[in-house]
């Protein structure tokens, strides 16, 4: 039994304490920071970078496209702007800015002073940010993939592509799979271990439940990707034969291991982005989220099936007629848990009064989007029906329905909920409605019309059509629409840079949340909680009013929770599915030995790049070094 | 300030706790036994796929040898058991002695290896079963020379004092990899040897 007050939820810190988290300024100390916080914030401002860049390629491809026998660009170039677009979106926007988000909320939300791996968690970004580079480097060289995002066999064989294009690809993905993967560990074992005493499984906010479905997905998704990617690069530089037919290879079995991966992928985006929907919902209709023990199990259910259904995306090559009946019964079965949390939506907001600001306006735009991509998902999951659809345009609309309108639209509310949180600046609710409105009408323009284009015979990545085939003025609808959709967009990074100096201050708790980073001040400082909360709720900044925080008792689980434990830069460690009190750890110093590391692994992929075995060499020697610092000191790590 | 209670007492002694070393390295291994689950697949969709096995006229690997070198492998598991179970009781020396004699076995098992890879009749690029064979033991390989490497850095870590019965967390988690990739092994082993000659 340990001590407890009940005290302000603002957090103050006292000096003994901030002088223990800080860490060292200019350039040192970026490169040596572990802080979750920093690495998140890096995490969303890089690929929020990528995603404009991705964004202006589509833009270039759809005035290419708006007007039949156009020549804005050749059909190499065309090539390489629909690979890199979706390769970008893909790996550098979408799926490390979930991470980007996850890094900064996960330990807040559990009341926790830092992730389970502070250090993997820096290592996890510089990878991010060297795979990116990486990748866009193709783009300096003039040589970009261009054998499309998913880089189907034989056309990315050597073969057929003969460039150095294709190999930015394949050991791109391979690159940047180390990063998603090791921050998926790292937010498992935080939710493992890291919640604040009482934060028992049923009462996890459904964002965390959200991340944990994703990181168990990426565990086991991402390692076939690096194989299939990995046997791809085999064939490429050193003549393999897995993808040759003529040496006994197969070409589907490449399609086999990439969509084992693609399919979970999708759901890897989608299930943060609806645990962020399931965040936002309940806060502005002032009710708690409908079915929270429904919602939970859907998101455990999705990760499931979402490995059971990736034959749906190969009806057209051939396989056994049975099994394509087994996969698509089960991408059908896979619409009732995303039935069953759209109805939670729903029934939260009947229950309670929806205000209006722009993160509801984005779960609502959201909820409308993701509507008609759920339908059009549903249509496509039939077999007869995808072997007329399959490789138009109508696929085109659907993927970017769900994949765009609500990953995107979820992670725009995201950002008009929480970046108040993290920088401490209102964004105006003024250009936030109208980037909302203007991003969702250029959608539904852009991307509707997608539909019917498809449905009229429109072949998905052809550079240019001729006059008279009945696709012209959907083209240019399309078109005008992905420049509104992109204006729209812009508004929102202009309101983030706008609010950094204009923004009203937002106060700890601007909304009005439930979850324990309302908690804490915006921004948090360092160590997130001087005194760590203890947690008897769903909802505790609702129920628990004041909120009991703890306090720093003798023994080794105690320790940690108040004051002298944030002097020690200690974390609590809980156990079991009630998060009981079970010892304390130390949070890890700055250091640079994950940008090292990282550094290192660079210099491999860069070696097997251009065969230049000096360079690999070097990254070899550089990656153990780094590594062997890092082991070496596990034992004794503290300031 | 008022006093309250703490929800639930401490867990300790009720709960079998791991620290996060122990399942940061759980998710690693899960996460490395999908690529070698990736792998494998890959291999019996081959070769379901493929009119004759091994493809080419390669024969079917020989089995003496590595069957001499698989108990070796799998042997060394063993003297890692003793590393974990002398270190639990702060016996340095003996961990020491138990963390060589591992060493020295999955050594011998690598060395092996690269002998059989430079006397076998076929390339990497002759087929795929032959690619298949190379990539899928060389990755095996790999990551025991990886293993190599980490077992000297604990080792240097043990001689210079760095463990005793409360603190070897180290030593915990790299026993776990050793086990992993010896397990890897098994399944490695009964299928690209001995189910090849099971006809």
């Amino acid at each position: 039994m340990s001590l407890l007050f009940r005290g302000p939820n603002s957090e103050i810190v006292p000096a003994e304490v901030e002088h223990a988290w800080s860490e060292r300024h200019g350039l040192i100390g970026f490169f040596t920071s572990v802080d979750h916080k920093r690495v998140g914030m890096r995490y969303i401002a890089t690929s929020f970078f990528f995603f404009f860049v991705a964004g202006l390629l589509a833009l270039v491809m759809r005035v290419q496209l708006a007007k039949p026998d156009a020549g804005v660009v050749g059909p190499e170039v065309f090539n390489q702007l629909f690979t890199m677009h979706g390769t970008t979106m893909i790996f550098l926007f979408n799926t490390p800015v979930l991470a980007g988000f996850g890094n900064y909320l996960l330990p807040l939300m559990i009341g926790a002073r830092d992730v389970a791996f502070p250090r993997l968690n820096a290592f996890s970004y510089w990878i991010f940010l060297f795979a990116g580079i990486f990748i866009y480097i193709s783009f300096v060289v003039g040589k970009a993939p261009d054998g499309g995002w998913f880089a189907y066999v034989p056309l990315s064989d050597k073969a057929y592509s003969p460039g150095i294009n294709m190999d930015f690809w394949g050991l791109g993905v391979i690159f940047v799979g180390i990063s998603t993967t090791v921050g998926a560990v790292n937010f498992v074992v935080t939710v493992f271990k890291m919640r604040a005493p009482g934060i028992a499984v049923n009462q996890l906010p459904i964002f965390v439940w959200s991340l944990v479905g994703m990181a168990f997905m990426i565990i086991f998704a991402v390692p076939v990707l690096t194989v299939a990617a990995g046997l791809l690069e085999a064939d490429r530089l050193f003549g393999t034969a897995f993808y040759v037919p003529g040496r006994g290879g197969s070409v589907l079995l490449y399609q086999h291991l990439f969509w084992f991966w693609g399919h979970p992928e999708v759901y890897i985006l989608f299930l943060p982005a609806t645990g962020m929907v399931s965040a936002i919902i309940p806060v502005f209709s002032r009710q708690r989220l409908a079915g929270y023990i429904w919602v939970a199990s859907s998101l455990v259910a999705v990760a499931f099936i979402s490995f059971g259904v990736w034959v749906h995306h190969m009806f057209a090559t051939g396989v056994p007629a049975a099994a394509m009946g087994v996969f698509s019964a089960a991408s059908l079965i896979i619409v009732i848990p995303s039935g069953i949390q759209y109805f939670a939506w729903i029934g939260t907001m009947w229950e309670g009064r929806p205000r209006l600001e722009p993160p509801m306006l984005f779960a609502l735009g959201f909820l409308v989007i993701f509507l008609l991509g759920g339908i059009s998902g549903v249509m496509v999951s039939s077999m007869p029906f995808d072997w007329q659809a399959t490789d138009t345009y109508f696929v085109v609309a659907h993927f970017h329905y769900v994949l765009n309108g609500a990953v995107v639209f979820p992670i725009f509310g995201a950002l008009y909920f929480w970046l108040p949180k993290m920088t401490g600046k209102m964004l105006s609710a003024r250009l936030g409605r109208w980037s909302f409105w203007i991003m969702l009408i250029g959608f539904n323009v852009s991307f509707f019309p997608m539909h019917i284009l498809g449905l009229r015979g429109m072949p998905r990545r052809i550079f240019t059509y001729h006059p008279g085939l009945g696709w012209d003025w959907l083209n240019m609808v399309a078109s005008i629409g992905g420049g509104v959709f992109g204006l729209g967009t812009g508004i929102t990074l202009f309101n983030i840079f706008w609010s950094r100096k204009h923004g009203a201050e937002a106060g700890d708790d601007p909304w009005g949340g439930d979850t324990l980073e309302w908690a804490t001040s915006s921004p948090p400082p360092d160590n997130n909680f001087t005194a760590v909360p203890i947690v008897s709720s769903r909802h505790p900044l609702w129920d628990q009013d004041p909120l009991p925080r703890g306090v720093s008792g003798p023994a080794p689980e105690t320790e940690s929770q108040g004051l002298l434990g944030a002097e020690r830069r200690q974390t609590p460690v809980t156990a079991g599915l009630d998060a009981l009190s079970e010892t304390s750890s130390t949070v890890p110093v700055p250091t640079a030995v994950p940008f090292v590391l990282a550094l290192g692994i660079a210099f491999v992929f860069v070696g097997l790049l251009v065969s230049a075995k000096l360079v690999m060499g070097i990254g070899i020697v550089a990656g153990m070094a780094g590594l062997t610092r890092w082991a070496w000191r596990t034992e004794v790590d503290r300031p | 300030m008022r006093v309250l209670p703490t929800p639930g007492s401490p867990a300790t002694g009720r709960i079998s706790s791991r620290p996060h070393g122990y399942w940061g390295m759980v998710m690693m291994i899960a996460t490395e036994a999908a690529v070698f689950l990736g792998l494998l697949s890959a291999y019996f969709f081959l070769r379901a796929s493929s009119k004759e096995w091994p493809q080419g006229g390669i024969l079917p690997p020989e089995l003496s040898r590595i069957s001499v070198f698989t108990v070796i492998l799998l042997g060394s598991s063993v003297p890692m058991f003793w590393a974990e179970h002398a270190i639990r009781r702060g016996r340095v020396h003996q961990l020491r002695i138990a963390l060589l004699i591992s060493f020295l076995m999955g050594l011998a098992f690598v060395i092996n290896q690269g002998i059989e890879f430079s006397t076998l009749p076929f390339k990497a690029s002759d087929n795929a079963y032959a690619s298949l064979f190379f990539v899928i033991t060389g990755l095996h390989g790999l990551h025991l020379v990886i293993g190599l490497l980490m077992s000297v850095v604990v080792q240097a870590k043990a001689a210079a004092g760095w463990f005793d019965e409360d603190r070897h967390l180290t030593v915990t988690v790299f026993g776990m990899y050793w086990h992993f990739v010896d397990v890897v092994w098994i399944v490695v082993f009964s299928s690209l040897y001995l189910s090849e000659h099971i006809r």
